[in-house]
């Protein structure tokens, strides 16, 4: 069967980076890794529910270099994937469409993002003592 | 109106189109993103409760209702969630008809694998410890 030659989207390499677009961009982009996250997550579950070794092992790679930079990356897409979801929610029931709104709910979502990450951590650092 | 007249009354109650799903797709990645939104604010505390915490008291959390509840909720409506991301993804940017197929059914048997692992975990613990 031969194809349809249609345009395709999206063409990324002919737009101007804008706010806007690479905030969608990055809200995919955090889709995909947070999804390679609950392999993670299922893992830590599995080991806590399978034993004290196991559950060791899983611990002991969270605690590794390599285990906190990919929670602070994780924790950072988990906030930034949450409140850029929460400002899609608010377009989808018909706000904050207008030029001004959106560059200063986008700015609001990275601030929020990079914030809530920082507490989160500190936070957990205090937990820990 | 001659198209109206060529659909079957049936067809045109249920004015789904062609692609006979309408916008369920659409819906379901809405009710799932309300969903995740308190079901993450509390999971992420509570994991930030656990920083540093043994087996013993992770089992603990999750032999509690409430936290064993949550947590499974969580993994339906993350599952499902991604389930639902990671398919327009590759509609996107797969355009080989195999290889599209191949990835839809592998986005779906991967989801439905991790949720059952996942909340077998939970499950185990919340009953066995």
């Amino acid at each position: 069967m031969s194809q349809v030659q249609r345009p395709l989207s999206p063409h990324l390499q002919v737009y101007k980076w804008q706010l806007t677009s690479v905030l969608s961009i990055i809200h995919r982009a955090t889709g995909l890794a947070l999804a390679v996250g609950t392999i993670f997550l299922v893992w830590w579950l599995l080991a806590a529910a399978t034993g004290p070794t196991a559950f060791r092992v899983a611990q002991g790679f969270w605690g590794s270099w390599i285990g906190i930079l990919l929670l602070i990356g994780w924790s950072w897409s988990l906030f930034y994937h949450l409140c850029n979801g929460i400002r899609h929610l608010f377009w989808d029931a018909g706000y904050g469409f207008e030029l001004k709104t959106t560059y200063a709910s986008g700015w609001t979502v990275v601030t929020a993002s990079v914030v809530l990450t920082v507490i989160a951590w500190i936070a957990a650092a205090m937990v820990r003592g | 109106m001659s198209d109206a007249r060529l659909r079957s009354p049936l067809g045109r109650v249920m004015g789904l189109g062609s692609a006979k799903e309408g916008v369920a797709h659409w819906w379901a990645q809405r009710l799932t993103a309300i969903a995740l939104i308190p079901l993450l604010i509390w999971f992420v505390s509570a994991v930030i409760g656990l920083t540093g915490a043994g087996r013993g008291d992770v089992v603990a959390w999750l032999r509690r209702p409430m936290p064993a509840i949550a947590t499974v909720l969580l993994l339906i409506a993350a599952f499902y969630h991604m389930a639902l991301g990671v398919q327009v993804v590759i509609e996107d940017y797969v355009h080989s008809e195999w290889s599209k197929l191949t990835l839809l059914v592998l986005n779906k048997f991967v989801a439905f694998v991790l949720a059952a692992a996942g909340i077998f975990a939970v499950l185990r613990i919340a009953f066995q410890g």
